[in-house]
């Protein structure tokens, strides 16, 4: 028996995740059943078969694509796989990976400025607040007013409470943050806007890793 | 019986009735729930969608709270924070080595000792403890699709079926509840579809092209309400609905309730509407209530557009 050749991003892949993309043989399922494939630049099979392939090029196209931003997590996928890979997991450490390389495109901004508004309310309070976070998300993507009619009728409703919940142990959560940061996750554009960056005109992004984490 | 209580964040700001409605439930079957001091967010989609270690991480210490503090089980009825700890929890049970990374990280040790159950676990024991026989308030004739989403059926890294995890295919656990409640789950085909859940923000046209999949099919299988054990599944049916209605989508403009299954329970066991939080929907829920099932069922044109 031989042992599957595995490319440099596919094995990085495994290494974080569990998941080995060589053991993936294209039977399309996932596609068929993922309800955001038809919102994707790259098809989920082909997300797979370019980590297997993970040339230069496919590690750029993948980590710009807009494909990977369009997973919703929901893990049919998964469930569904023949051969029992989490692609939802995969997905995930790729959106890692372009946060690091800074190859998130513009058109996909928003995905991440909603992750990290989300984030930073969780990080200062120790839990999701929907006006820190919204407001935040708001700022960061000066999309001010869409939904905003949904506000009065949510305050109303009790919906929306004005004073954040704070837990006790917002030191401990902050230390938590921060070793998570260290253990190379989201890279240094953290709290930043994210700048497109042409894949094409950017030699050896993809591949890149960054060496500090954000600050915040 | 003492059950331990994470209500996550949606339950005090745009899942308020899952809480309302959980707590109301308890209190008709005689449970106690003790919230666990000092629970954090589970980082949801936000922390698995950036950052892995993050995201075992705040499970982690959520766990490691409840096990300190006593308690065996632990219900999670936000499907999105269940599958988070659940999730969290069979890793660290299948690995030692990031049992061990994860006691580093948070500095807190968790012997994995906690059940996670879900809103459907829970209602199942409550339904075996005694609740089925307080639930007197028969909402005989209701047509309901049971909505199980994405979360409460299907977990991360757990591809293959766990002994207490029930077909992610074929879920029946909210039909069996929902029969409990006198009410008859339909069939329909967007039972595990999924609504758009974290996106809802951040890419709201294909949130609404989901959601509106959703409703329609329900609608077409002659639904008089949708049940969902998810407060990302409700925001986006129930608060979107107005939107989704108004981009064409969405099958007829009739309205269409949307209610936690919580609050159908809370509902066959006679507890007032306002209390179970049915006036705090943007789609009117409280309908339901005039006249019985019946009206709902037979005069759905005059509800209008959607929306309050």
């Amino acid at each position: 028996m031989s042992q599957p050749s595995r490319s440099k991003l596919a094995q990085a892949i495994l290494d974080a995740t569990g998941q080995d993309a060589a053991r993936c043989y294209q039977c399309g399922k996932c596609t068929a059943g993922c309800p955001m494939a038809a919102f994707m630049d790259i098809a989920p099979n082909q997300v797979l078969r370019l980590v297997q392939l993970g040339t230069d090029s496919a590690s750029r196209r993948l980590l710009a694509s807009a494909a990977i931003w369009n997973c919703l997590g929901c893990l049919t996928c998964a469930r569904r796989c023949p051969k029992q890979l989490d692609l939802a997991a995969v997905m995930d450490r790729l959106r890692e990976l372009a946060c690091q390389s800074g190859t998130v495109p513009g058109a996909q901004r928003n995905v991440l400025a909603f992750h990290r508004a989300f984030l930073a309310s969780v990080r200062s309070h120790g839990r999701m607040n929907e006006l820190p976070l919204v407001r935040r998300y708001k700022l960061s993507t000066r999309d001010l007013f869409s939904d905003i009619k949904l506000a009065p009728g949510m305050f109303f409703r009790g919906k929306l409470p004005l004073r954040p919940h704070k837990i006790a142990g917002r030191a401990e959560i902050r230390r938590i943050f921060d070793a998570c940061q260290h253990g190379a996750s989201t890279g240094s554009v953290e709290g930043e806007a994210v700048e497109p960056r042409q894949p094409a005109s950017s030699p050896g992004a993809g591949r890149r890793r960054q060496t500090r984490g954000g600050r915040r | 019986m003492i059950i331990g209580y994470y209500p996550g964040c949606s339950l005090s700001g745009g899942g308020i009735e899952l809480d309302l409605s959980v707590k109301a439930l308890v209190g008709v079957a005689g449970v106690t729930l003790r919230e666990i001091d000092d629970w954090n967010c589970c980082g949801a989609s936000a922390a698995h969608s950036t950052n892995h270690d993050l995201s075992v991480a705040l499970p982690y210490r959520v766990l490691s709270l409840a096990e300190e503090q006593g308690l065996e089980q632990v219900v999670a009825p936000c499907a999105a924070c269940f599958s988070r700890l659940k999730g969290t929890h069979l890793r660290l049970e299948r690995s030692d080595e990031l049992a061990r990374k994860m006691a580093d990280i948070v500095g807190r040790s968790y012997n994995r000792t906690v059940r996670v159950l879900s809103l459907t676990d829970f209602v199942r024991l409550l339904l075996a403890g005694g609740l089925a026989d307080k639930l007197t308030h028969k909402l005989t004739g209701l047509k309901v699709a049971a909505y199980y989403g994405c979360l409460l059926s299907r977990l991360p890294q757990c591809t293959v079926a766990e002994d207490d995890i029930e077909d992610a295919e074929r879920p029946t656990s909210m039909d069996a509840a929902i029969r409990a409640t006198g009410a008859e789950p339909i069939e329909w085909n967007f039972a595990t579809e999924c609504c758009g859940g974290g996106l809802s923000l951040s890419k709201t046209d294909a949130v609404v092209r989901l959601s509106g999949a959703i409703l329609a099919d329900a609608k077409d299988a002659g639904a008089a309400a949708v049940v969902t054990g998810c407060p990302m599944c409700h925001s986006n049916l129930d608060m979107r609905q107005g939107a989704i209605h108004a981009a064409g989508l969405g099958g007829s403009p009739d309205a269409l309730p949307i209610l936690y299954l919580s609050e159908l329970l809370g509902l066959a066991a006679g507890v007032p509407p306002e209390q179970l939080g049915l006036n705090r929907h943007f789609t009117d829920a409280m309908r339901l209530t005039r006249g019985a099932a019946d009206e709902a069922r037979s005069a759905p044109a005059a509800a209008g557009g959607g929306g309050s």
